[in-house]
């Protein structure tokens, strides 16, 4: 058996590839993964194939930049293994990978978890069309296949990514029936005693003030504090109706709608490893509990980037480096002051990078109504099973998420609780009067995606490193 | 419902869908080339057997499964297309031959 890597790092975003480029600097040897066949994480995603023409123009600035450090990595000596799934991890650690028709084990003392965030489940009446689609996936698709959407197109949500998208799409001559801005009114007021503290990062502020202006220039609806959606059609997509808080009901034609309530720090991983976790209560989610350096509750397992805590691609960045700089400590690397000095600037720029985000936060904090969707709105998008379903089986007795799992199904499907474990843990909370980091969330069982029995039948791994 | 209005550096290679011929870029998602192409969906539920299409585009809602090449149940969102890929439809409940 050939000797394994010193370090192992899941996912090539931002995080990611800082990490690996920066170990490897160091002499580590690094076998990075991704589900992607190339670098670049979603931020960055097609960066590698990606030409200079019209629509590496209306991405920006921040897309393109992700060019150089995916060259600089490529050239790092890092082994990576692009176009694979991660399917189970054990403690050693041993990570068990998918890639096309093979299945095998990598091991590694260290294991670094840089897979990043998802779109915050966003359920609501229709949410399951096809038509709908969530703003992170129509942008991917704008970054790695130039394609628009088209024939009334809605856009639904709150955050900066459904501005950015919309300032990218119309400068490319896409076409807009309108926004519905979802962020409840009020937050504006909750956010400004935030706003001084986020002066230091003003450039950030400056690119979201100028996506709105862009916005507002081209005279597209926007209509503010919309409370609830509703997607219907037969099949697809026909209509789209919304209502502002406090007023009534709005219909209009859509072929596509686009929505988005923030982001979420991925917890499958660490869920699954048992690692310590804490309810964010500013962000609406669960992150693991990191200690300076990246590490978790368990030795020799580090998370880095939006799955330690949403911050962007920048932070993301910063927070590679910095596990980097501790993670080569620990293998020896370098003495306990010399990695306190090496980690000092980073860490000063990740103060900065993170300033906007208490702002951010409060500004765009989703709307209650996403939480405890209506009645007959698809929770489990996988085994369709609506809210009403999931009260009513808690009322019988089925106390925590995993019971309801158990009654209902709920979180059962090939996703696994990633499109309804926030929305479950919400409304059982909401009908216990609880907060939801007591009510937490569903166990998660191997495997972390779906594998087929032949593919376990085919898993050739030596006895001895068992 | 999806266009692809600019000119691609991409190769253009042809892609079977249940039986029809259609052109993509090699390399794109195969779960885009769904969403531009009628009837718009990739799979029916096992529950209701009502359409889906993909929606999360990153690996996490697994609404984009479809059978590509014989084998069933595929996040298209994961996979580039390659020239002469046969994709169809999933419809339903799976099963598994004894």
């Amino acid at each position: 058996m050939s000797p394994g890597p010193d370090v192992i790092i899941l996912g090539a975003g931002p995080a990611g590839m800082a990490a690996a480029t920066r170990l490897r600097d160091c002499g580590v040897a690094v076998t990075l993964i991704d589900e992607q066949p190339a670098l670049g994480g979603q931020i960055w995603r097609g960066i590698e194939t990606s030409h200079n023409g019209p629509l590496e123009n209306a991405l920006g600035k921040d897309y393109r930049a992700g060019a150089g450090p995916a060259a600089v990595l490529r050239a790092s000596g890092a082994e990576l293994r692009l176009a694979a799934q991660v399917w189970q991890i054990e403690e050693g650690w041993r990570v068990f990978v998918k890639t096309g028709d093979a299945v095998g084990m990598v091991t590694a003392p260290i294991l670094l978890l840089a897979s990043g965030a998802q779109e915050r489940p966003n359920p609501f009446p229709g949410w399951t069309l096809p038509g709908v689609v969530s703003v992170g996936g129509a942008q991917i698709m704008l970054k790695t296949s130039g394609q628009v959407p088209e024939n009334p197109v809605w856009v639904a949500g709150s955050g900066p990514l459904p501005l950015l998208y919309m300032t990218q799409l119309l400068a490319l001559g896409g076409r807009l029936a309108g926004y519905l801005d979802t962020a409840p009114r009020e937050n504006f007021s909750k956010a400004l005693p935030h706003f001084p503290a986020a002066l230091t990062g003003w450039r950030d502020l400056y690119k979201g003030a100028r996506w709105l202006w862009q916005l507002r220039r081209t005279g597209i609806p926007v209509i503010s504090d919309v409370a609830e959606i509703e997607a219907k059609g037969n099949d697809r997509l026909e209509t789209i109706a919304y209502r502002r808080r406090g007023g009534e009901w709005i219909s209009m034609p859509a072929e596509v709608l686009l929505a988005h309530e923030g982001v979420v720090p991925g917890v499958h991983f660490t869920l699954a490893l048992g690692c310590e976790h804490d309810w964010r209560d500013d962000q609406l989610c669960f992150a693991p509990r990191l200690d300076d350096w990246g590490e978790t509750s368990r030795e020799g397992l580090f998370v880095a980037g939006d799955g330690a805590g949403i911050g962007g691609a920048e932070a993301a960045r910063l927070r590679g480096e910095i596990t980097a700089i501790g993670i080569a400590r620990r293998l020896g690397k370098s003495s306990e002051s010399e990695a306190a000095r090496l980690a000092k600037s980073p860490r000063r720029e990740l103060a900065r990078a993170l300033a906007t985000r208490p702002f951010l936060d409060a500004l765009y904090r989703p709307r209650p109504e996403i939480f405890v969707p209506a009645a007959e709105t698809v929770v489990c998008r996988c085994e369709e099973v609506t809210a009403k379903q999931i009260l009513d089986a808690a009322r019988l007795g089925g106390s925590g998420p995993n019971q309801v799992k158990a009654f209902t199904r709920a979180g059962m499907g090939p996703c696994q609780g990633r499109q309804c474990g926030y929305t479950v843990s919400h409304l059982l909370a909401r009908q216990q009067d609880k907060s939801v980091g007591d009510v937490g969330f569903f166990h998660i069982r191997p495997p972390l995606k779906p594998v087929s029995l032949g593919d376990l039948a085919a898993l050739h791994v030596e006895e001895s490193a068992l | 419902m999806f266009v692809r209005p600019f000119d691609s550096q991409q190769k253009a290679v042809p892609v079977v869908i249940d039986g029809e011929t259609v052109m993509a870029a090699e390399g794109e998602m195969l779960a885009s080339v769904l969403l531009r192409t009628v009837p718009f969906y990739t799979r029916t539920t096992p529950v209701s057997e009502s359409r889906r299409a993909p929606y999360c585009l990153m690996g996490v809602c697994f609404d984009c499964l479809a059978v590509v090449d014989g084998v069933a149940s595929v996040q298209t969102c994961l996979v580039p297309v390659r020239a002469g890929m046969r994709v169809e439809r999933q419809h339903g409940r799976r099963e598994v031959p004894l």
